[in-house]
């Protein structure tokens, strides 16, 4: 019962807002030694930890090329490019980034798009040269929104297409899960098939709640412009 | 063969790199801690190459996490000033060069691509061309190199340090965010070995009633759900709801579908996952990555959604699983 303390100190952790690295350093230190491990061997699970989970830090290869491009004017390319397609509003440009996410996904393409190779350079130049076709120049808190639900296309598609691919870890890991502790033989593609109502909805309730970002971003925007312009009468 | 390590050395290696290009930068008032912790991240992900296969201690890069943690978590690393191009050159050398810019950016999604579903089968003298089981991680390894090449070309660039340096203000502009993905995996295998998910098995098992299907597959979902936040990831959830609920009671006691039981309930987790700021790589090196004030905004944006999904896993498996 006394190990859950850890899961207790993250969670005191993450509320009171300390820095994250720290959280997860205590709460590991404090489990392990609650959970009657020696000291040499907690400081082993942290080594071993990070050797093993190197994959998920590997995205960090590509960040040159893509300073390279942004430097020669990348970002506002993109922006331009999408100005030129006048019926796709942000909403309309991340719903369609959504679908394709998930599409590739459940093919197995989960490293073709994703945060750092995609989201960065260009959905979100995309996603904000749309609204600013449409509003000129964002207000900080506009960006901000439209950076959010450009995060968000990504991870949804992401996860809820996933599934649908046999190969991929999560199926993997229930049938492998099931199969050695209950001695039954399911197969992946079973799995695979009932991962297909949730995709659906998935795409359907974001894909909804991106399409509806326009109209929030309109309301928003006209507010926003009449504040401003009165923020500037004032400081004249 | 091409192995899965050497991207690990060239990672561990651009680290080492930028982490020197850090310490000389005075720019950066906090510019030696910052190199310290980038240039333990790069040494770190060399010497890992023999913790993996057991030939070197694992206790001394534990330690050097936990001086990372430090370094990050007490404020010893900034950045620097970029060194980059103003908006107006940005804007003048994007009407230069028009739609070329986007040619190397998606070279690392097509040579991705074909790694993943045609070098994988391709094998040279009788060994795969791409170590086995690693082919996505490779393919995005080649592709940014690809990447690289094609577009120092295509912008005429000639100095290498260019990428580098515009590389190494992203890694800064990320910060400690980039650390704690790993951190999190390794606090996962933590609580594993210390028993923390027997723990939670036992209290669903005793706490749970017996005799309502409804109550438990809202007590299996929602409990994926609810384990995930804190643990950050569906995969170390899992095996313990399923072990306690999913299959003596959902599977066993009330005869449920299997497959469609175990595939909802890993959704459910995934539910979790979006709206939880320990599933850091994808919730906050985003935010850190887009530049976001609130490094919550993408959880914020996620927020409706996972609730909406979390019900409608709950009733595809109460209504089509039984």
């Amino acid at each position: 019962m006394i190990v859950l303390l850890g899961v207790l100190v993250v969670v005191i952790g993450f509320a009171t807002k300390r820095n994250p690295l720290l959280v997860v350093g205590v709460a590991g230190i404090a489990t392990g030694l609650l959970g009657g491990l020696s000291p040499g061997k907690v400081l082993a699970a942290f080594g071993n930890g990070f050797a093993g989970s190197r994959a998920v830090t590997i995205f960090a290869i590509t960040l040159p090329v893509i300073g390279l491009l942004e430097r020669y004017g990348l970002q506002e390319q993109a922006r331009h490019l999408i100005a030129r397609f006048a019926r796709l509003t942000t909403g309309r440009f991340l719903a369609l980034y959504l679908g394709l996410r998930q599409i590739g996904a459940a093919v197995g393409l989960t490293q073709v798009f994703g945060h750092a190779q995609t989201v960065r350079p260009l959905a979100v130049p995309m996603a904000e040269g749309a609204a600013e076709r449409k509003y000129g120049q964002l207000p900080h808190r506009t960006r901000e929104k439209i950076r959010s639900f450009s995060a968000s296309a990504d991870n949804v598609g992401l996860f809820f297409g996933e599934d649908v691919f046999l190969a991929v870890g999560s199926i993997l890991l229930i049938t492998g899960f099931v199969n050695t502790t209950y001695g039954t033989h399911l197969e992946p593609l079973q799995l695979a098939l009932w991962a297909i109502p949730t995709a659906v909805c998935a795409f359907v309730i974001h894909g909804w709640r991106l399409l509806r970002l326009d109209r929030q971003l309109e309301r928003e925007l006209l507010t926003a412009h009449v504040h401003d312009t009165a923020v500037a009468e004032a400081t004249k | 063969m091409i192995k899965a390590e050497w991207f690990y050395w060239l990672v561990g290696l651009s680290f080492l790199v930028m982490a020197a290009q850090m310490v000389t930068d005075r720019s950066n008032p906090k510019r030696l801690g910052t190199g310290a912790f980038w240039g333990l991240i790069g040494a770190g992900f060399i010497y890992s190459s023999w913790v993996v296969t057991k030939q070197a201690p694992a206790e001394p890069l534990g330690g050097a996490v936990l001086v990372m943690a430090c370094l990050a978590g007490f404020g010893f690393t900034g950045r620097g000033a970029p060194r980059t191009t103003s908006a107006e050159q940005r804007a003048a050398s994007a009407a230069k060069l028009g739609n070329r810019l986007f040619i190397p950016a998606l070279t690392i999604p097509v040579v991705a691509m074909a790694c993943a579903i045609g070098v994988k089968y391709l094998s040279f003298g009788g060994e795969p061309v791409l170590e086995e089981g690693s082919e996505t991680i490779l393919g995005l390894g080649i592709g940014a190199i690809v990447a690289l090449v094609v577009g120092m070309i295509i912008l005429r660039e000639k100095r290498i340090s260019v990428p580098v340096q515009s590389g190494r203000s992203m890694l800064e502009a990320v910060g400690w965010a980039m650390l704690l993905p790993q951190m999190l995996a390794t606090l996962g295998a933590i609580f594993q070995v210390s028993g923390v998910g027997d723990e939670v098995g036992k209290l669903t098992a005793a706490l749970l009633p017996k005799d309502s299907l409804y109550v438990a597959v809202v007590v299996y979902c929602v409990g994926m759900f609810a384990f995930t936040m804190i643990m950050g990831n569906a995969f170390a959830a899992f095996p313990v709801m399923t072990a306690a609920v999913g299959w003596p009671v959902l599977v066993g006691h009330f005869d449920g579908n299997a497959p469609a039981v175990l595939a909802l309930g890993m959704l459910a987790g995934f539910c979790g996952t979006l709206v939880t700021p320990m599933a850091a790589n994808y919730n906050i090196v985003p935010a850190a990555l887009l530049e976001l004030k609130d490094q919550y905004g993408p959880i914020k944006a996620q927020l409706p959604t996972a609730g909406a999904l979390l019900g409608c896993n709950i009733v595809i498996m109460a209504l089509f699983a039984f």
